[in-house]
């Protein structure tokens, strides 16, 4: 059985963790291989790095941290933020992250879609969707580009179908609506987009309670969640998580050799 | 020494990483001569089977693997290129071992490819050493091996349970990514390092 992936996200700036994870025993909060490792070694399925300056400048604070991560840590991971070009991405890649994802980008440019699974392979490229509830959209939701300033004038499932047609590997979705709220994943979106699509969705924004995780897998039928704060604060342990959920006959991989 | 084969086929940097985190004195080389040398072989991949099949052609690499005699591991493309005959793109491989690679039937309702975290059902085999049966390893693959004699490791996804791992005397692959399969994948990685 297909484990349902317990995924932490953290946002980087300037090479830095925004929202320095507390734990205990980090000699520094700050540093994202720190906080990587860490949570690779407490149940994390995958890692996403989304780093929030994403200047020019950054890109090689950007590539120096994503090789540092990648030989420090034995479980998949995502970065995006800021990537422009097949060059950006493949250097990303070639300094070990194993999937890009791209956003605002791939909304003005859907070809960028194509051309990057068809250079590195679909499963390299991920699509973040951020989506805002818009009754004039047929399925609800409408996609916003720019960190959630642009509305976009997309049809949320309209366009993440879409971006499987040209090549994505797997749909980030992040409802605006839930995001930051604590108060539960947007179920009913996650779950019109992952049933309409054969690749995964990760369900994003919302998480506040181990409740909500089942229920974006039970209701929202994703393949991964992912949240920020609830990990990053000790809200809840991964490895708890993984407990309650296997309780709820959800697939997690929990056992000796997690870690 | 540690051969891990060089022929352009996307992530090793990641088998290169877990290679250091381990201490194992291992080199990336397209180089014949060096690969017959070394004391064990690692080959991975990602990407697709033809081109991957034309590159170990240009490179003079295709004898020169079914020809060696130490311990080789293969991993997910690495692994499927051992079979003799790949359903992407209907190319010959190469012919370590029998077996067909076949894509994943999208009827059977499993989203495709195979991303993530899966168990797998384990056999009595020095690779699988300390690794009980139910063990999650990270996948990425919309293609598989056929099972047979040859696997030594299970897995079942999209209505077939395929060969997640296999041996043919001192050649051994693995479908999933050790290299990415936490500590699990560690062990595994330790285990063919031992393995005389």
């Amino acid at each position: 059985m297909l484990a349902k992936r317990i995924i932490p996200c953290l946002d980087i700036k300037n090479g830095r963790t925004v929202k320095g994870i507390n734990f205990l025993s980090l000699a520094d909060a700050g540093d994202p291989v720190e906080n990587a490792v860490r949570y690779s070694q407490s149940g994390a399925d995958e890692l996403v790095f989304l780093d929030i300056t994403a200047t020019v400048e950054n890109r090689k604070t950007l590539s120096s941290l994503v090789e540092r991560i990648a030989a420090a840590i034995d479980i998949p991971f995502t970065v995006g933020g800021g990537i422009r070009s097949a060059d950006d991405a493949y250097m990303l890649l070639s300094r070990g992250a194993d999937k890009i994802s791209v956003n605002s980008m791939a909304v003005r440019k859907p070809e960028v879609i194509t051309e990057f699974s068809g250079r590195f392979g679909s499963q390299c490229v991920v699509c973040a969707v951020d989506v805002r509830k818009n009754p004039a959209f047929p399925s609800g939701y409408e996609v916003y580009i720019d960190g959630g300033r642009t509305p976009a004038g997309l049809d949320a499932l309209e366009w993440t179908r879409r971006c499987e047609s040209l090549g994505a590997g797997e749909i980030l979705l992040t409802s605006m609506n839930a995001d930051g709220t604590k108060a539960g994943f947007s179920n009913d979106i996650t779950s019109a987009v992952s049933t309409a699509l054969s690749i995964p969705v990760i369900a994003s924004g919302g998480a506040g309670t181990m409740e909500h995780f089942r229920d974006v897998f039970l209701e929202g039928n994703a393949d991964a969640a992912l949240a920020a704060s609830v990990f990053h604060y000790h809200e809840i342990d991964i490895i708890d998580l993984k407990r309650y959920l296997q309780k709820h006959d959800i697939p997690v991989r929990l056992n000796s050799l997690v870690g | 020494m540690t051969a891990v084969v060089d022929y352009n086929s996307g992530n090793v940097r990641s088998v290169m990483n877990a290679l250091s985190r381990l201490g194992a004195d291992a080199v990336l080389t397209a180089d014949p001569d060096q690969i017959r040398r070394a004391d064990r072989v690692i080959f991975p991949g990602v990407g697709a089977a033809a081109s991957a099949m034309a590159e170990l052609e240009k490179r003079g690499l295709t004898e020169v693997l079914r020809e060696y005699e130490r311990p080789f591991l293969g991993i997910c493309l690495g692994m499927q290129l051992m079979n003799s005959f790949s359903e992407e793109g209907n190319v010959s491989l190469l012919g370590i071992t029998p077996e067909h690679v076949r894509l994943f039937d999208r009827a059977a309702g499993d989203k495709i490819p195979h991303v993530g975290w899966n168990e797998i059902q384990v056999s009595d085999d020095p690779l699988f050493k300390g690794i009980a049966d139910g063990t999650w390893f990270y996948f990425v693959h919309s293609y598989y091996a056929e099972a047979s004699e040859r696997t030594i490791a299970s897995c079942s996804y999209a209505g077939v349970t395929f060969s997640a791992a296999i041996r043919k005397d001192n050649f051994c692959g693995v479908q999933f990514h050790p290299e990415k399969s936490g500590g699990a994948g560690a062990l595994l990685l330790k285990n063919f390092l031992e393995v005389k």
